[in-house]
């Protein structure tokens, strides 16, 4: 019996597609209208007077900005109304089919947070540079958090533990710089601490299958006791020699550190920070652009495919999430080598978590969860700020500000988002 | 390359997969493996490929007795192997999965990706493949992500080449084409081991045949060996490859279908206004090339879709907008095409998923607890009565043979009241004598007096099974023909043309 002979004619075999409607999220323009009608709400219903300064100028030797002074309603009702502008564009884009072009979010982003900026300020002036900068601080071990969440999740091993591997991180760092006198002694020693944790995950995730959501969290809880026992038995009462570490110093950057706004905020920093940038570049084009990151990769989407074109599954796992590890860590010492200069009990307040989020709402890219984190870090320190500006927002409801932005900037933002397919699976070979 | 594989012995436990097999293939050379499901075929290949270790018996390449302890080692050593279940990073492009491993580098591990994407247009090139370097892997029809294995084979420089049951998920044009690419690797000087169900396949290509049973070989055939001599020689016994039936006894109309379109979440349309009947006591088969709709309509009979419109009733009950479970009960039966991912719970033992749509009444559950006595003995039943080859009724069902899971599936589904079956592809990746018995089912079932509606892109089944032939394409009914229309037709039908004499 044979067929040949009448083969069909080509049919596209990728699914029959007689009439094709393309899908363009709403959420983007509901929650646009949502905000401006948010701040619309507050305008019309809780009035201020006055004049509302933003100073966006350092010491820099380039040029001085000059301050800007703008009535406060007039300037928020302006910027209101260019949120509503922007809304209607949104809208329109969505009502032909398009998305919402780049330009239109980052506009509508910024417009809305100077008007609101414009009215809880009222009276007051709003340190431009300070916040900008005091977000980066912020966001600092975050960033570095979510940069290992990135890697070990796609090589597909899932790390609760980031919170654990800060905290270890500080705590290492507190303690070998305050016993070395050298904050890059400190800084090597988060790393290690970090990587330490990453070997436990990897012995119990990679190694003997265990459930690794579970290994992470107990991880986290374990470093909590630890440091918190040592701190208390060890640290604390020996304070002067063990629990003083030095700080890394501001380190100006010639020209770039000179330019208005930029520079103040980007690079006078520590070194650390400059370490971060380097993190962050070299993570995202090693991970897109190597064999190493390609290899990466695989084990995290399919395993099984990696495994018959000969690469090592679990040698792979394991080496990616050490390096995860220690760059966690190194987020872990820049609380006690640059914010503080001392160990305190879980210092990092939960920020693993954060950074996890951040992994998640930046879709497992490096680039992306560092904006996430950068957003974060932003909105916490808007919180700090506005409290100490004295705004009409009962402080309990600026506590919540940080998360509020954060989740409708990913529900605006984020478009669907996919896991490694094999994150959180370990291999096992038949 | 010459390949020797000497009395090669693989046990799982008790289980003797592969019995000191031995296995010769020269270099430009067909080798078709055959054997029922479970013969121990896909065990064979994955010991020469290093994915397993024998227990006994040497891999020889070229006379050096060779010892691979992975994947890597065997495919440095020059073999190549196109799997059962592709193994591609669906996310990845092209060039990715096929430098994957063997990555060509720049400076500090730089990919190179224009050598890769270089490579891959050579070869598809060289061999008429068609296939963009930079399309990701999972936007790519089967057949394309196929010749994308084949291309990560030979971008290695493969000597050996192991194609195992590679035309069970490709449409009759992929396969021709796929038929003429072996071939052609064939004239290339490859060493090719071919596993495949298919006879007419074997038939084709074959330089020489071995035929495997319980994981010992038991005979060579010659090209020329007629199917039921080959079938016979498989499964130990004579086969009938065309199941005898009888004229069927119609009654009256039982499944109606009226003007029913399914849409997707996205809006596409894949059903576009089909009608049609299915009395009592017939089995209408659907034929056409995958993706025509076929899919989607066995799943709106089943309440799986979502966006269903226009009406279909059993028995006068209406079934569009009810539930899962409602469908159940008015007692449609269904085998899915894909069993892996909907006819079974891989983790559970083949008792559990024999209960699965009975999961929540008798006779198996009394009083919200499990009859596990009732169950196992119902088990055993079953496993005899199929000849479900496993060890126990408390296999794991991901542990079974291809061929095996499908006999579950179709057990449980054929075992309880029915009104209604609906297969699709009952027998995709099933042996010859697996064929004949799920055929047999298939044909006892419309005999008892149930409607059947049978899914198929073999058209060797279609033929074999049909009383009335339904033609569909890009969601419509092309035509509704009677069971001995000859191929021709179909085949031109199945383009979308309709025939002259043929009325929709
Ligand atoms: N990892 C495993 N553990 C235990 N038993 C296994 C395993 N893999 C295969 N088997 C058993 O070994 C036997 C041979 O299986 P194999 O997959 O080689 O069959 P096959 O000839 O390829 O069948 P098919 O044509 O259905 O693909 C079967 O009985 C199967 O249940
Ligand atoms: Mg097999």
């Amino acid at each position: 019996m044979s067929t040949t002979g009448l083969s069909p004619a080509p049919v596209p075999t990728a699914g029959p597609t007689i009439d094709t409607v393309p899908v363009v999220s709403r959420k983007t323009p509901i929650i646009f209208g949502v905000l401006t009608l948010a701040l619309v709400l507050i305008l019309l219903l809780e009035g201020q007077s006055g004049e509302t300064t933003f100073r966006l100028a350092a010491r820099t030797d380039f040029a001085t900005l000059p301050e800007l002074t703008v009535p406060s309603m007039g300037g928020a009702w302006a910027l209101a109304v260019a949120c509503a502008l922007l809304t209607a564009e949104s809208v329109r884009r969505y009502a032909g089919r398009r998305r919402t072009a780049a330009w239109v979010l980052v506009a509508f982003a910024v417009a809305w947070m100077a008007g609101f900026l414009t009215w809880a300020a009222a009276g007051e002036t709003v340190p431009v540079v300070g916040l900008l900068a005091g977000s980066i601080a912020l966001a600092v071990p975050l960033v570095f958090g979510a940069l290992g969440g990135v890697l070990g999740e796609r090589a597909g091993v899932v790390n609760i533990a980031i919170d654990g591997q800060l905290l270890l991180g500080a705590f290492a760092a507190a303690l070998v710089g305050s016993l070395t006198g050298s904050p890059w002694a400190g800084l090597v020693a988060a790393m290690v601490a970090g990587a330490l944790v990453a070997v436990v995950l990897g012995l119990f995730a990679i190694t003997y299958f265990v459930d690794q959501v579970i290994v992470g969290v107990v991880l986290n809880v374990l470093v909590i006791g630890l440091t918190s026992f040592l701190f208390s038995q060890v640290l604390a009462p020996n304070a002067a020699s063990l629990n003083t570490p030095p700080r890394f110093p501001r380190i100006p950057i010639p020209v770039l550190g000179d330019i208005p706004l930029v520079g103040p905020v980007f690079f006078r920093q520590t070194a650390v920070v400059y370490l971060l940038y380097i993190a962050v570049a070299l993570v995202s084009y090693a991970l897109y652009r190597t064999r190493w990151g390609l290899r990466v990769r695989a084990v995290g989407e399919h395993p099984k495919a990696a495994d018959t074109v000969g690469i090592k599954v679990n040698r792979t796992r394991y080496r990616t999430i050490l390096l995860a590890g220690a760059i966690a860590g190194m987020g872990g010492a820049f609380y006690t080598l640059v914010s503080v200069p001392q160990f305190n009990r879980e210092m990092t307040g939960g920020a693993g978590y954060i950074a996890l989020a951040a992994v998640i709402f930046g879709k497992w890219d490096p680039i992306r969860a560092t904006m996430a984190a950068l957003l974060f870090g932003f909105a916490s320190n808007l919180q700090g700020v506005l409290a100490v500006l004295g705004s009409p927002v009962p402080s309990q409801f600026m506590l919540m500000l940080p998360y509020v932005i954060t989740i409708f900037a990913v529900a605006g933002l984020v478009g669907r988002s996919r896991p490694p397919a094999a994150d959180g699976v370990p291999y096992q070979k038949e | 390359m010459k390949l020797v594989l000497r009395n090669i012995t693989k046990r799982f436990g008790s289980l003797v997969a592969n019995d000191s097999i031995s296995l010769e293939v020269s270099p430009g050379e067909v080798h078709c493996l055959l054997g029922e499901n479970g013969a121990g075929k896909s065990t064979l290949m994955n010991v020469l490929y290093g994915l397993y270790q024998a227990d006994e018996g040497e891999i020889v390449l070229d006379g050096e007795v060779q010892h691979f302890l992975g994947p890597g080692d065997a495919m440095a050593a020059g073999i190549g192997m196109v799997h059962q279940h592709f193994m591609l990073i669906p996310v990845f492009t092209v060039a990715e999965n096929v430098m994957l491993g063997n990555e060509s580098t720049g400076f500090a591990g730089t990919l190179d990706l224009d050598a890769a994407r270089g490579r891959v247009r050579e070869i598809s090139e060289r061999f008429g493949f068609h296939v963009d370097p930079d399309a990701l892997v999972e936007e790519l029809p089967v057949g394309v992500q196929q010749r994308v294995e084949i291309i990560k084979a030979l971008s290695r420089d493969a000597q050996v080449l192991v194609f195992d049951e590679p035309t069970a998920v490709l449409t009759p044009q992929e396969t021709d084409e796929l038929m003429e690419i072996m071939r052609q690797l064939k004239e290339a000087g490859k060493a090719i081991v071919f596993i495949t169900h298919k006879l007419r396949e074997v038939r084709e290509v074959a330089d020489r045949i071995t035929v495997i049973r319980l994981g010992k070989v038991v005979g060579e055939a010659e090209p020329t060996a007629s199917n039921a001599e080959l079938a016979s020689l498989m499964v130990g016994r004579p086969v009938e490859l065309v199941v005898h039936k009888d004229e069927p006894r119609l009654g009256d109309d039982a499944l109606v279908v009226k003007d029913l379109h399914v849409r997707d979440a996205l809006g596409h349309v894949h059903l576009d206004g089909i009608s049609f009947t299915i009395r009592a006591g017939e089995v209408l088969c659907v034929a056409g090339v995958q993706g025509n709709g076929q899919t989607e309509l066995t799943e709106a009979i089943l309440g799986l879709q979502e966006h269903v419109e226009g009406s279909v009733t059993l028995d006068g009950r209406q079934l569009v907008g009810r539930s899962v479970r409602q469908v159940l009960d008015a007692g449609v039966g269904f085998i899915p095409e894909d069993r892996q991912a909907d006819g079974l719970v891989g983790g559970f033992s083949i008792a559990e998923n024999l209960m699965l749509n009975r999961s929540f009444r008798s006779p198996f559950v009394r009083g919200g607890s499990l009859r596990v006595d009732a169950l196992e003995e119902f088990a055993e039943r079953k496993l005899e009565e199929y000849d479900v080859r496993a060890p126990d009724i408390h296999t794991r069902a991901s542990k079974l043979s291809g061929g095996n899971q499908q006999k579950v599936v179709v057990a449980r589904e054929l075992s309880r009241d029915l009104r209604l079956l609906v297969a699709a592809q009952p027998t995709r990746g099933v042996d010859v004598g697996s064929i004949e018995f799920i055929h047999k089912q298939v044909i006892a079932t419309r005999d008892s007096g149930i409607p059947v509606l049978v899914v198929s892109t073999e058209l060797d089944e279609v033929v074999a099974l049909a009383d009335r032939i339904m033609v569909l394409y890009r969601g419509q009914v092309v035509g509704i023909v009677p069971g001995a229309t000859p191929r021709e037709t179909l085949g031109l039908m199945m383009t979308g043309e309709r025939p002259k004499d043929v009325v929709a």
